[in-house]
């Protein structure tokens, strides 16, 4: 399998499907553990690291994930395919970016990654569409259980799953939602999210881009706490309360917009159009960030009944569902293809060579504008 | 504590900046730090929060606890030392965990909200004897907790329970 396969398209769980997909993008549940007798990455040789990714790639490939997996030797692997990969979010930037033998077996439809010789020996994730932490749960859980067939787990009876870092003890289970937060942001009560999230011991970081930003509106929850309290238990307050009680702040908000600030909106939207439309070149971070107002408009539209001239405009093709009508206006799936696939590492793959960062922002402008111009 | 910047607010926010390692500290309020797009950043990943908290070069009594320098001791099996731990933020091999049980527990304290007990998943192949130790795990620290809250009723329920326990794992004990 090669990686302009999956770079001409986006992720299924970045497409909009699954639960509550308007606000909350994906879910995602990610295992870390450790092989007993063998001491942890930072203390073992190269010649160690290649025999236990050996060891782990074997295990896995074997696995009946209902599925096709593919190996990728992350250390061999160019450095635009190793962005790709992270943009993609099937590994980590550490492991990207990390030092010696080390490798991700990834299934196609990209649901499930497991990353070998990350921080930890083995770091196994599930990724769906929407609000879905069950069926993730459900499903690493018997993925872990299979792998655990082959192998035999460092575990304590005090601290649980033994992890190179203590911060991931016990469970070893990082639960994370990503969610689209636009009306917060732009009614400017983001920061009582961030602070209430970190009143419960949560952690918060950007989905796209670099560092802490979050480019584009879109944030990433997820547990720091992984000790004294079960998966379960931490999967159904995600599930039941925490994300629940997000995704009303964020319609709150939405509503606000609707109700008394339809000028702000409007605003928002005509300007992010009016650029996308005209601009020649365009950053990464101006485009996630105009992408994510158009993506307001088109949900608020489809899911709340948002009507103002400028929404009706960018919904034609939501509201008329004329395909005769050749002006259509712009779908969310434009808007979600949008996001990923002018992604710095993306756009070069798809183009087929590395290019400087003028010339991504001339390809990226170009992208874009032929696609919002289409069918209006 | 007010806010250095618009000297109204309550200060709710305490940055710490070292630069080339001169430590200097600045208290404002939630609006001029959203003003000034710092509360954002302030949203760091816990490893790098664990790094950052390593790297501000605390004593190993504000980090380990009192009475712990064990800077020199190192682990048998891969020959990891705390100061190491200071540097890198990840252990060496699983039997650190044992060796500087001590001052390892009050890190993993402090990081994972006061829990220093596993409750969850358990692999399969877990032997009898771990699963048995793992429950008598549970009950004490559970009796630490009625003990606590003084509910003296629940701490002998469950004093019996821990007796009741050992008793069971002497006799499978003597049976093996």
């Amino acid at each position: 399998m090669k990686l302009t396969d999956l770079s001409n398209d986006i992720n299924e769980w970045f497409s909009g499907s699954g639960p509550l997909a308007d606000i909350v993008i994906s879910s995602r549940i990610r295992l870390a553990r450790n092989l007993a007798g063998y001491k942890f990455l930072s203390r073992c040789s190269n010649a160690e690291k290649s025999q236990l990714l050996k060891k782990l790639r074997d295990v896995l490939m074997s696995l009946e994930l209902g599925e096709k997996v593919f190996y990728i030797s992350v250390d061999r692997a160019p450095v635009l395919n190793r962005h790709f990969l992270v943009e993609r979010h099937l590994i980590s930037r550490h492991h990207a970016f990390g030092k010696g033998p080390r490798g991700a077996v990834i299934a196609e439809k990209e649901f499930f990654t497991a990353m070998i010789n990350e921080e930890d020996h083995l770091r196994i994730q599930v990724l769906k569409g929407g609000l879905q932490l069950s069926k993730c749960a459900e499903q690493i859980n018997h993925i872990d259980d299979m792998i655990e067939q082959k192998v035999s787990y460092a575990f304590s009876p005090r601290y649980g799953y033994l992890t190179a870092c203590p911060t991931n003890l016990g469970t070893a289970i990082r639960v994370s939602v990503m969610l689209h937060l636009p009306a917060l942001k732009i009614t400017g009560q983001i920061e009582k999210f961030f602070n209430a999230a970190k009143d419960m011991n949560l952690a918060v970081r950007g989905l796209f881009g670099e560092g802490t930003e979050a480019a584009g509106d879109f944030y990433q929850i997820s547990n720091q706490v992984t000790l004294g309290i079960s998966e379960s238990d931490i999967i159904t307050q995600f599930e039941n309360v925490i994300i629940p009680e997000i995704v009303d702040y964020e319609n709150a908000a939405r509503n606000q917009l609707l109700s008394e600030q339809m000028d702000l909106l409007d605003d928002k939207i005509s300007r992010a159009m009016a650029l996308l439309r005209n601009a020649h070149l365009i950053s990464s971070q101006e485009a996630l960030f105009l992408l994510s107002h158009l993506r307001l408009g088109l949900n608020m539209c489809e899911n709340m009944g948002a009507s103002s001239p400028v929404i009706d405009t960018l919904c034609k093709h939501t509201r008329q569902g004329n395909k005769a009508d050749k002006r259509q206006g712009i779908s969310i799936a434009t808007i979600n293809r949008l996001f990923m696939l002018t992604l710095p590492a993306h756009l070069q793959l798809n183009y087929g060579k590395s290019l400087d960062a003028t010339h991504r922002d001339a390809l990226r402008a170009q992208i874009i504008r032929s696609a919002l111009n289409q069918g209006l | 504590m007010q806010c250095q910047i618009c000297n109204k607010n309550d200060a709710t926010i305490h940055l710490t900046e070292i630069v080339d390692g001169v430590r200097s500290e600045m208290h404002i309020c939630e609006n001029c730090a959203q003003d000034q797009g710092i509360a954002v950043k302030s949203q760091i990943p816990l490893n790098e929060l664990l790094s950052s908290l390593l790297a501000v070069q605390p004593t190993d009594e504000e980090l380990f606890g009192p009475s712990e320098k064990m800077t020199s001791t190192s682990c048998s099996n891969c020959g990891f030392t705390l100061d190491q731990f200071r540097k890198e933020a990840v252990l060496g091999c699983p039997y650190d965990y044992e060796v500087f049980e001590k001052p390892l527990r009050r890190l993993i304290k402090k990081a994972q909200n006061g829990k220093t007990t596993h409750c969850g998943k358990v692999p399969s192949k877990t032997s009898v004897g771990t699963k048995k130790q793992m429950k008598l795990i549970t009950l004490k620290q559970r009796l630490d907790e009625a003990l606590q809250t003084e509910d003296y009723e629940l701490a002998a329920k469950l004093r019996d329970k821990i007796k009741k326990c050992e008793t069971q794992s002497k006799t499978t004990d003597k049976k093996i």
